[in-house]
């Protein structure tokens, strides 16, 4: 299969519809045969981008829902989430590296997507996120 | 033979609980929360102090998983334990490390030097 393929689907907030979902993308960058390790980063930063949606977007809303277009070549897979949530600055996430939050339980998942993306952009005040990955980035980029 | 609903598999080893990691995705919500609870309870309602988690079988996991070890970490420091991860895989060991996460958990590379840590 080498023609692109949009596809667009529309959940409702809950963490098992979001992760019925990134089966099915995960599926669709098996068929592109794309590698072991860009299926990783994807799936990840879908786990990641999802559930934010669902659970700080939405806050789980049952009236709300979460929109994930993606679209996929053989260079490259993109994904949009938006979620009808009040938004947010993801400067105001602060770095859970720094020894003040090291030890906390959340705060990681930003982190992760700007580290196996290509691209990863917030949009229309924290409720669009962009996610994007080429065919065999080197990303994430370690230092050993 | 574990029961299928279980998280994790134990093992007593030289008086250090083993507990090996039974599913591959650690990533839904619902599962992520359960296999908290089978961790905390081998603190809080075993009373275990030397625990060492074996990674052998896990092929992902999401920040949501992240934040429950670093819960089961504070709980065994607090009882003046020790806890060990063990046999990570290549992919899941990068996240640990882009998380810098390394720094704060033992991580070992295999059962063997896990029980080198107690």
């Amino acid at each position: 299969m080498t023609n692109p393929v949009k596809l667009e689907i529309m959940i409702p907030s809950n963490t098992a519809d979001g992760l019925g979902v990134q089966e099915k993308l995960v599926a669709l960058m098996e068929q592109f045969e794309y590698s072991m390790r860009d299926v990783f980063a994807m799936r990840l930063s879908l786990e990641e981008g999802i559930t934010n949606a669902i659970r700080h977007g939405n806050k789980f809303s049952s009236d709300k829902n979460v929109m994930i277009r993606c679209e996929i070549s053989t260079e490259t897979m993109r994904v949009v989430v938006v979620d009808e949530g009040e938004g947010f600055d993801p400067e105001d996430i602060p770095d859970p590296t720094l020894e003040e939050f090291i030890e906390r339980p959340c705060g990681r998942g930003l982190m992760l997507m700007r580290a196996y993306l290509n691209i990863c952009e917030y949009s229309e005040g924290g409720r669009c996120l962009t996610m994007e990955r080429e065919r065999n980035s080197p990303l994430p980029i370690m230092e050993d | 033979m574990s029961k299928p609903d279980r998280r994790i598999d134990i093992e007593e080893i030289s008086g250090v609980t083993v507990a090996r990691l039974l599913e591959k995705k650690i990533l839904d919500e619902a599962n992520i929360e359960a296999l908290g609870q089978e961790l905390f309870a081998l603190v809080d309602k075993d009373g275990r102090k030397k625990i060492v988690l074996d990674f052998t079988l896990v092929e992902y996991l999401s920040s949501a998983a992240l934040g429950k070890l670093i819960t089961m970490h504070k709980k065994v420091t607090t009882a003046k334990g020790k806890l060990a991860l063990c046999s990570i895989q290549k992919d899941i060991l990068d996240v640990f490390k882009i998380t810098q996460l390394n720094k704060v958990l033992t991580l070992c590379t295999n059962l063997d030097d896990a029980l080198t840590k107690f």
